[in-house]
């Protein structure tokens, strides 16, 4: 569903990010990509949804291709993912239900879906009453919730998660990846980018880190990662 | 319906930047439109003109009329020519002293020669044909001297011409003026855009749907351009024929032209910006 062969994702002026990178993430999976700052992670989950492109190598999500995607092709990619960053990306002057229903407009859903869409999906994040407020009236922890529900509308197969918690107290954070949790248990696979290891001792999910832009352990194979996490 | 709105909103949030991008693109054509309606009068009072195009050839003293008649008849024949009349010593006397009224009587003997006045037909008027008429004519050997109205004629050419080129040259230097600040405007659209465009990018919106606004907005503000060039041009066209003279304006067709002009330079301004900085965003 998610294969990344020989990918490598070198920057003009900052090196490389991404080394010789081979991964396949399957359907339906829960997989935590941990490591440093500067280890390649965001980069990585950049080429998951076509943001960048690697430099050599090729990344193939859900039959769309890295090396022949068009700008279209990439657009109607994104349609069929969620992508969740650590500081939300709403915007301020729309409300909670304007913020999700964005995400369907933009895409040309037709107005008569819209609505009922996106009231399940708040209700599904748990925050059917708010749908009237704006995002400075809410939590940190509120307002992920709104960009997860945004992420959600469009019934993606992958949720791409870029430090989703790296902005949330201890509270907020469990709440949101309990969230994660079922969403994931509800068929949709997730790539969560995170550096909270407490989180990840704590699941039995599997584990990806990286580290100088390459993959040094995978729980998944350990095999040809054997390197432990710490 | 979304891009009509997100154009005007636009206008609402730098309403002097838009108000800039109009005025001129109206500048724009308002020179195009102005140097244009001089050509057009030209051209009319060329058509006018022309009608009236002579060629006078003046016959030697002394020339057998035998001969005169039949070169006027051989003249008659050349496929340019729509008329070659005889006029004798005294019928040009007699034309001389209508024409100048009071002064009839500077002309008291046959000082004046006889002639044959050539009529060309109507499209082979221009200068180049009265003046290779005029040689053909000048080759019989009675014949003196011949009159035509060759510098004036191609004095208004030239007028014509030249006021075509200004108007063209002008038009488009206020043409890639206008291009230059409706892509600041827009540039500054999408910068102040940056966030919900790159929302739109990661949900999914393809990039012509982002574009769409941009460039409505731009078509809008080239129409508006044209129509204020219309109105601008109108104006300075009654002034003309109220103070100065009567002219005639563009017709419908010429008019439509511009506006469509107007919309274009709108259209090419944001889809060169917009192509530009939406890569940055």
């Amino acid at each position: 569903m998610i294969r990344f062969t020989r990918v490598t994702k070198t920057y003009p002026r900052t090196g490389t990010a991404v080394q010789d990178v081979n991964l396949t993430v399957n359907k339906g999976e829960f997989i935590f990509l941990t490591g440093a700052s500067g280890a390649g992670k965001t980069t990585l989950l950049k080429m998951v949804y076509m943001e960048e492109r690697p430099t050599s190598g090729e990344v193939r999500v859900a039959g769309t291709s890295s090396v022949t995607a068009k700008a279209r092709d990439v657009a109607k990619l994104r349609r069929k993912l969620g992508i969740v960053f650590q500081d939300f990306r709403l915007l301020e002057n729309r409300t909670v239900e304007q913020n999700v229903s964005f995400a369907l407009e933009v895409i040309g859903a037709p107005a008569a879906v819209i609505g009922g869409k996106v009231s399940r999906v708040l209700t599904q994040v748990g925050l059917a009453a708010k749908g009237r407020a704006f995002p400075r009236e809410l939590s940190g922890g509120e307002q992920q919730r709104v960009a997860i529900a945004r992420a959600l509308v469009n019934d993606p197969f992958a949720l791409v998660a870029d430090e989703p918690t790296g902005n949330l107290d201890d509270r907020a954070t469990r709440g949101i990846f309990q969230l994660l949790r079922e969403i994931n248990a509800a068929g949709t696979a997730i790539m969560m980018a995170t550096h909270n290891l407490e989180l990840i001792r704590r699941q039995e999910y599997r584990t990806i880190e990286m580290a100088r832009g390459q993959i040094v352990f995978d729980s998944a194979d350990p095999v040809t990662h054997p390197k432990l996490a710490h | 319906m979304r891009p009509l709105r997100d154009a005007f909103e636009t206008f609402r949030r730098a309403p002097l930047l838009s108000a800039l991008s109009v005025t001129t693109i109206a500048f724009s054509l308002f020179a195009l439109g102005l140097f244009g309606l001089v050509a057009l009068n030209i051209r009319e009072a060329l058509e006018r003109l022309e009608d009236r195009v002579e060629i006078r050839a003046f016959v030697a003293e002394g020339t057998p009329p035998e001969d005169l008649a039949q070169a006027a008849s051989d003249i008659a024949s050349f496929p340019e020519v729509l008329s070659a009349q005889l006029v004798t010593q005294d019928e040009a006397l007699k034309r001389a002293q209508a024409e100048l009224g009071e002064f009839r009587d500077v002309f008291e003997g046959a000082v004046l020669p006889a002639s044959i006045d050539l009529r060309l037909r109507p499209g082979r008027r221009d200068p180049a044909t009265v003046k290779q008429v005029a040689a053909r004519v000048k080759a019989y050997s009675f014949i003196d001297d011949i009159r035509y109205g060759e510098e004036w004629i191609e004095k208004l050419y030239r007028l014509r011409n030249i006021a075509g080129i200004v108007g063209l040259v002008l038009g488009f230097v206020f043409a890639a003026v206008s291009v230059i600040i409706i892509g600041t405007t827009i540039r500054m659209a999408v910068l102040a855009r940056a966030k919900e465009i790159s929302i739109m990018r990661l949900v999914g919106a393809t990039d012509a749907y982002i574009r769409r606004p941009f460039l409505v907005e731009g078509f809008a503000k080239g129409v508006m351009g044209g129509l204020m060039a219309l109105v601008l041009t109108w104006i300075a066209q009654t002034m003309i024929n109220r103070y100065v003279i009567d002219t005639i304006f563009f017709d419908a067709r010429a008019a439509l032209l511009g506006l469509l002009f107007g919309a274009l330079i709108g259209l090419a301004g944001s889809a060169f910006s917009v192509g530009r900085h939406l890569r940055s965003v």
